[in-house]
């Protein structure tokens, strides 16, 4: 009536003595693996890591090139617009100097205004991921969590804010914003657009992943390692951060690279919309709006800002598929 | 084994009735609501899970609980663990009642009463090491062994028979019976007095279940630890414990020393779960035992029987068994300690020689 130790312990023993590093692969490692190997997301993950570089080296990329995205340099030097303001060479005045062209009427650099452009949308919807993150994580381990009468509060809430019209919302309540805070005979502060948009996105984003996560917590609320904790006195904080929350990283991960594009999207639209960004901070919206109304004339400049949002939103998303895929090897396309 | 038992259990009992019980169930009750109505929600009836049992386990024994799916044995070792609050009733360890203390007053108690799982795959987080699951509860207890946690870690490792290398790994690199093992280390992190083993062996296979059973076995006997092993495999409590409740529909039904229940079973409820134990009998000679089959299911503990709660299933139920419930007591022929809760007990003859079908297990 010995304990057959030696049974179990034998194998694992010729295995330790194979390879001494008895490091377990742990779940985030094999995920890595998993998504080494899928091509998509990595060429997606190239691009997205490519556009977060020019972002964060635009003043860089600035002193190379030697232009920057505010000077008029079709109204400065005679002989870039026509007098209509357009361009005078073709394709939207591309030439060896002016990479992407220069911009109609104002003349101003669009590669340069595409390359700080990055920075305006990435900023405000990495800030808004953020926040919609922290606030969905902390309503969804809550109404998850304790359950009853604050999981009802939470879930009419999310109900609520999931069936308000947000962009109607937004194009209304903006101009109300500004007059409030700013007074008539005052520019807007570029800093009192940027908040507001942010705090606005968040405001309409949040409860998406509030209730994914209320979904997870509740389902893993009931596993019996959470009994085990509860078990040792383990105090509801601890359950919360050292058991229910590394089992939550997967689910936020994948919902925050899904979001992220999502916000760069909603942002230029708001932009486009009018509502977005101010001059001068160069934006992707305003400059697709602008080119809507020169598009007969002067295509190409539609083209840059269309094109570079449309291959960066895209590659986000097969990033985030790509995690996704990775992380949960058995969900099938 | 098979010699040793009895006196075995003379011993634990002998030692165990000198002393305090270490856990005693007095009248303990569980209901869960039931909530329904449309708009507002309101109580409209309730689980009887557990309805008023009376249980007690001494210090170093092993109780076995037995029953149907859905009788509230579960329900009665989550109430002793306290991952429940108990309706009614009092649960007095070690003299004192924790039916309704918080998780502060619990604290010092929480160490010594340990659980081991039924599920061993949803019982470990598969997002820990399992040397970060084994150490979770010296961490939450603030325990500082000596040499550190590590060494007590692989410590615990080896004595559940796992690889201390494997300290690193995670549980999802493990079997089953593995992962229980890794689940006993963690329960026996704190040195408990008590471990409620909820069905720690039916989700492992029947090979698996005698390694796991057996390591449990050499613990208790080797640590001294006291067991409410909850367990609906006969074979298993027979093999496991010195004494053995029977549960049915929230009640005890009938509650003796092993040797007593097996050989001697006086509820008929107790009679039909013998008799549904699978035998293999290799002489051809010996007829098999009759098998009783009970009518119908379980009743719905929602609304359960009057009187006694096993007489819609019962082939003896009469009209008393409807009107008055049995109480648990002594019967004339029983043994001490061998109690029974029945209007129409079946003799006290001698049951069948030996359940013990599971030959890993004998």
């Amino acid at each position: 009536m010995t304990i057959p130790a030696p049974a179990v312990a034998g194998p694992g023993k010729t295995l330790a003595a194979k390879a001494p590093e008895t490091a377990g692969r742990s779940p985030g490692r094999l995920m890595w693996l998993r998504f080494r190997r899928d091509r998509t997301g990595v060429a997606s993950a190239v691009v997205v890591i490519f556009f977060l570089l020019v972002a964060a080296l635009a003043p860089v990329i600035s002193w190379l090139y030697g232009k920057d995205p505010y000077t008029l340099y079709g109204q400065d030097t005679p002989g870039l617009l026509n007098d209509f303001g357009y361009p005078v060479l073709p394709n939207g005045g591309i030439s060896s100097e002016f990479w992407f062209g220069i911009e109609p009427n104002l003349g101003r650099d669009v590669f340069m205004q595409l390359v700080y452009g990055i920075r305006t949308s990435l900023l405000i919807a990495a800030a808004a991921t953020v926040l919609v993150t922290t606030i969905g994580i902390v309503m969804g381990i809550v109404a998850g969590y304790a359950g009853g009468k604050t999981d009802y509060a939470i879930g009419r809430v999310i109900d609520l804010t999931l069936s308000f019209p947000s962009t109607l919302f937004i194009i209304a309540f903006m101009p109300v914003v500004e007059n409030l805070f700013v007074s008539p005979d005052e520019e807007t502060p570029v800093w009192l657009r940027a908040v507001t948009l942010v705090i606005m996105l968040t405001a309409f984003q949040w409860a998406g992943i509030a209730r994914i996560l209320r979904g997870q917590v509740l389902s893993l609320r009931e596993r019996e390692f959470v009994e085990a904790a509860r078990v040792t006195g383990a105090s509801p904080a601890r359950i919360v951060f050292k058991e229910l929350l590394p089992n939550l990283w997967t689910p936020i991960l994948i919902q925050a690279t899904l979001l992220l594009p999502a916000l760069v999207t909603a942002e230029a639209a708001l932009s486009f919309l009018g509502v977005g960004m101010i001059e001068p901070i160069p934006d992707w919206g305003r400059m697709f709006l602008r080119g809507t109304q020169v598009y007969q004339n002067d295509i190409t400049y539609l083209m840059f800002p269309g094109v570079a949002l449309l291959v960066f939103v895209i590659a986000f998303n097969l990033l985030g598929d790509s995690v996704r895929d990775a992380f949960d090897p058995k969900i099938k396309r | 084994m098979k010699e040793t038992g009895p006196a075995e259990t003379g011993t634990g009992s002998a030692a165990g009735r000198a002393a305090e019980p270490l856990l005693e169930l007095s009248g303990l009750e569980k209901h869960f609501p039931v909530m329904g109505g449309f708009v507002f929600r309101r109580q409209v009836g309730r689980v009887h899970a557990v309805d008023g049992i009376d249980l007690t386990v001494h210090a170093g024994q092993t109780l076995g609980l037995v029953g149907e799916s859905g009788c509230g044995k579960s329900t009665t070792g989550r109430l002793v663990a306290r991952l429940l609050e108990p309706t009614a009733g009092a649960i007095r360890y070690g003299g004192r009642d924790i039916a309704h203390a918080s998780r502060r007053e619990l604290k010092p108690i929480r160490s010594e009463i340990q659980m081991i799982f039924q599920d061993p795959y949803s019982s470990l987080n598969p997002r820990h090491t399992v040397g970060g699951i084994v150490r979770g509860p010296m961490e939450v207890n603030g325990i500082d062994p000596p040499g550190g946690r590590d060494r007590r870690v692989r410590e615990l490792l080896e004595i559940v028979g796992l690889n201390p290398e494997h300290y690193n790994r995670f549980p999802h690199e493990f079997s089953g019976g593995q992962r229980q093992r890794i689940g006993v280390a963690r329960a026996l992190a704190l040195n408990p007095k008590l471990i409620v083993a909820d069905e720690p062996v039916s989700a492992l296979d029947v090979s698996i279940q005698a390694q796991v059973v057996n390591l449990l076995q050499e613990l208790q006997r080797e640590l001294g630890i006291a067991f409410l092993f909850i367990a609906h495999d006969l074979a298993v409590v027979r093999h496991f414990s010195q004494r053995v409740a029977v549960m049915y529909l929230g009640k005890i039904v009938e509650v003796a020393d092993r040797d007593s229940l097996y050989r001697r079973p006086r509820h008929p409820y107790t009679h039909a779960l013998l008799s549904a134990v699978p035998e293999v009998e290799t002489d051809p000679a010996v007829e098999s035992r009759e098998r009783i089959r009970l009518a119908g299911d379980v009743p719905s503990p929602i609304d359960p029987p009057s009187g006694c709660r096993f007489r819609t299933r019962c082939w003896k139920a009469q009209d008393k068994c409807a009107a008055e419930e049995p109480p648990l007591v002594r019967l004339a022929g029983n043994r001490e300690g061998h109690l029974t809760a029945c209007h129409f007990p079946e003799a006290p003859t001698v049951h069948g020689e030996d359940v013990v079908l599971d030959p890993a297990l004998a």
